[in-house]
């Protein structure tokens, strides 16, 4: 998609080059893709085309200069654009790429009174166990009130949820969990019993001087009265400090008609988008956001309780065009890998010193960040290559089967593999002498592009890891050869330093 | 007819409760088109209309693009015309015969396995399909191979004392395939007419858990002759363009060896009462061949109905 988006930017731009300024006539051509981008992406069409009209009006007028990728400078407007559009501030600094949250708003005295809503299976049982967690973690202590009474075992759910919170997410606070399972009743017949439940449950931890309180309320349609009216009973009867609407960031188009009903019954304070693990482009996001205004505040990246982050505009603007998402990228890296052992790595390698053990390694940390497609996916620009190509994650297998029959010496220097010991080590793995030399063979280049590509900032590593990358890739080892390049990615500590070339792409032009 | 009348009620109850809510221009599809003449302004808004019920970029060129040649052609000069054309188009995609349920030979259970994303209503969905079997007097069995989120085999369970009917379970946080192992041999030792087997929600981008669902569908094949004799996909109405990679990902998953194809044979479109048309399932079914089996339209075991293109196309249109 940012392939397309670029050539068809260039191409306009090309014609134009020389001729002035940007008219509307000739950016209306080019935004036609953006268009098309930002609707297979699940923007609401409304949204759509105020935002292309909004870009237009932006670049009219421009001067065409000899800029030698236009196209990509057009890409870089509506990248920022669509940050401004998501509440963010588009910076070239990356240091401020990050920007953080409010996160969860704290009132004096307390308890603080957040209350989740959303469509059913938007993910709000499972938010609030996150939430929780995520409170834990800054010494805030909770409670979880089961205010869902309509769906068979969600009071259970809950309660599985802050037990597990409690004993196994990080922080010293206390999460605990109030409920009447009494109440609980077939869908329709208990309408209105949630209120009281709720009052109670904010009574309790008022008594017992509990930070936040978190209601779990059941999910519901937007359009049933009697439940929206519920809805609206709790609010003015415990008056919550905060309102998330939780949604799934897989939703159509009909984000907006939802979002809209509940923001006008309930002001939402603000979004947890959820599902966000998915592939899914997330253009629900730029909907929601702009029906109700309000911030988004959190995603979901997992099935995992602590898989809740803060909100990044950066992210998803650029998952929209389909940039690929290196903060992803990045933040999958430094889940496996510590800062310590990715540095440790990177001198190795500098000094040309990486052994067949550190590439086993590494391979290991990268297959446990998940399938190699999808990782590959996440570089800027590889994702649209990838589309047709099938990764084998099993090949993955015979590699790591060749490594493990060398002898220690041999891992430590595979030039010294003679034919025999390539004989041999097939034999052991049950794959093919060539196979080995092969390996042998991609091993070194590897490690000479490492020793290369240490020098390099983050951007070009990323650069070269996808020359590389689209040279070799029905190589036996697809795109591993980049490896040096996330482990190193992971070991500047902050995403922030593949901000920079990753901004740099889309310099402003002055 | 009768069919999908509920729905249109349904939905149309629900629009004119929220005619505020919607976003303006979104009017009806139907309404716009009659008593007007075809010209480039209202292949404009047709478009439009399409896009916003999650048709998808693709599929709309595609109606729109014959829409367009047909038009130059003369043969559609006319509001009305374009409604026929559209409603021939979209019903030719789905033939009759592809949406009833498959049963087993008589003797064999007869087995029907649920997938689909987190939260796209598969228990719920599982509730329906039973009790419209319970209707038809089969024998059914549940089998609740979601060991993993919090609270979902006791929800099938609460399921199963409602519509009487037992559930096979295992330990929480045990092996799913082992539980398809009991559930099937329950299957068989009671002589059920049908087993629902279901999954626990996941993303179809998680590799090891789509391997899991193939392990699950390969120990029900190995106990049973031909099974899962429907494997079906639950779609939430209200995705976007991100279903379409569920239904490759989902039927890829199910097609894992050369011994065993099958893939999705249905999909089960939940929530269809909303305000959400569920027009992905027209750019799932232009892009792959699965056809869409069943409707799921509210809270109760009742709310399911079969699905049926005109009533589709119908509510596509409606508003």
């Amino acid at each position: 998609m940012f392939e397309r988006l670029s050539d068809g930017f260039s191409s306009v731009f090309r014609r134009l080059s020389g001729k002035g300024e940007i008219s509307e006539s000739n950016v209306r051509e080019a935004m036609e893709d953006v268009r098309k981008a930002l609707l297979e992406a699940d923007v609401h069409v409304d949204v759509v085309n105020d935002f292309t009209q909004g870009v237009m009006d932006d670049a009219v007028g421009r001067e065409v200069t000899k800029s030698l990728k236009p196209g990509e400078e057009m890409i870089g407007i509506v990248h920022d654009r669509l940050v401004e559009f998501l509440g963010g501030v588009p910076t070239d600094d990356p240091s401020k790429i990050v920007q953080p949250a409010d996160g969860v708003l704290r009132v004096s005295p307390g308890p603080t009174i957040v209350m989740m809503c959303g469509l059913q299976g938007s993910g709000k049982t499972t938010t609030c166990g996150k939430l929780a967690g995520y409170l834990k973690k800054r010494g805030r202590s909770v409670l979880l009130v089961a205010a869902d009474l309509q769906r068979p075992a969600a009071v259970e759910q809950l309660h599985t949820v802050a037990d597990s919170v409690q004993r196994d997410l990080p922080g010293g606070a206390q999460v605990s969990f109030y409920s009447e399972p009494d109440k609980v009743a077939a869908y329709g017949k208990a309408v209105g019993v949630a209120v009281q439940v709720c009052k109670r449950g904010v009574e309790f931890a008022r008594g017992k001087g509990i930070d936040t309180v978190i209601l779990d309320t059941a999910g519901r349609l937007h359009i049933n009265d009697s439940l929206m009216d519920e809805l609206n009973q709790i609010n003015k009867t415990v008056h919550p400090h905060q309102i998330f609407l939780v949604t799934d960031a897989m939703t159509g188009q009909d984000a907006v008609n939802s979002a809209k009903a509940f923001h006008q019954k309930l002001e939402v304070d603000g979004i947890v988008l959820t599902k966000f693990d998915s592939d899914t482009r997330g253009g629900a996001a730029i909907s929601v956001k702009h029906v109700t205004g309000a911030p988004i505040k959190f995603i979901g990246v997992g099935e995992k309780l602590e898989n809740l982050e803060d909100f990044v505009p950066q992210r998803i603007a650029g998952r929209i065009l389909g940039m690929g998402d290196v903060v992803s990228l990045v933040e999958k890296a430094r889940e496996q890998v510590s800062d310590e052992e990715a540095e440790k790595l990177q001198e190795k390698m500098a000094k040309g010193e990486m052994t067949m053990d550190d590439f086993l390694k590494q391979l290991r940390t990268l297959r446990r960040m998940g399938p190699l497609k999808q990782l590959l996916g996440l570089l800027p620009g590889v994702g649209s290559a990838l589309k047709d190509v099938h990764i084998d994650d099993k090949q993955l297998d015979r590699v790591e089967a060749i490594v493990h029959s060398m002898t220690p010496g041999e891992r430590k220097k595979p030039d010294g593999i003679d034919m025999s010991r390539r004989k041999r080590i097939a034999r052991g793995s049950g794959t093919d002498p060539n196979e080995v030399g092969q390996l042998g063979k991609q091993f070194t280049t590897v490690s000479k592009l490492a020793k290369q590509m240490s020098g390099l900032s983050a951007m070009n590593r990323v650069k070269a890891v996808k020359e590389l990358g689209e040279g070799g890739m029905e190589g036996m080892l697809p795109g591993v050869g980049g490896l040096p390049g996330f482990g190193g990615m992971g070991g500047k500590g902050k995403p922030s330093t593949v901000g920079s070339g990753f901004k740099g792409r889309f310099k402003k032009r002055r | 007819m009768g069919f999908f009348s509920k729905t249109l009620d349904r939905l149309r109850q629900g629009l004119t409760r929220t005619r505020e809510v919607l976003v303006e221009g979104a009017t009806g599809i139907r309404s716009m088109l009659l008593g007007r003449r075809l010209d480039e302004q209202l292949i404009t808004e047709l478009e439009k209309a399409l896009l916003t019920a999650d048709v998808g970029v693709m599929a709309t060129a595609k109606l729109i693009d014959g829409i367009r040649a047909d038009h130059k052609a003369g043969k559609l000069t006319r509001g009305e015309d374009v409604l026929d054309y559209m409603k021939g188009e979209l019903k030719a995609m789905w033939p009759e015969q592809d949406r009833r349920l498959r049963f087993a030979s008589a003797g064999t259970p007869t087995v029907i396995l649920v997938t689909g994303i987190n939260g796209a209503g598969k228990t719920t969905s599982i509730a329906k399909l039973c009790a419209m079997l319970r209707k038809q007097e089969k024998q059914v069995l549940l089998a609740a191979c979601d060991t993993f989120r919090a609270g979902a085999v006791r929800q099938l369970e609460i399921w199963g004392e409602r519509l009487g009917v037992e559930v096979i379970k295992g330990q929480q946080g045990g092996d799913p395939a082992a539980v398809a192992f009991d559930a099937c041999k329950a299957a068989l030792a009671r002589n059920a007419d049908v087993l629902i087997v279901d999954t626990a929600g996941r993303l179809h981008t998680q590799d090891p858990l789509m391997r899991q669902l193939g392990k699950i569908r390969s120990v029900l094949a190995r106990q049973i002759p031909g099974a899962p004799h429907e494997t079906i996909l639950v779609l939430d109405a209200t995705s976007g363009q991100n279903a379409l990679r569920q239904a490759e990902e989902f039927g890829r998953a199910m097609t894992a060896s050369a011994e065993l194809p099958g893939g999705l044979t249905g999909i089960f479109l939940a929530k269809l009462d909303g305000t959400a048309k569920g027009g992905i399932v027209v750019a799932i079914r232009s892009a792959t061949n699965i056809p869409v089996k069943f409707v799921g339209v509210g809270e109760t075991p009742d709310d399911i109905e079969p699905f049926d293109p005109d009533g589709f196309v119908e509510a596509l249109f409606a508003a």
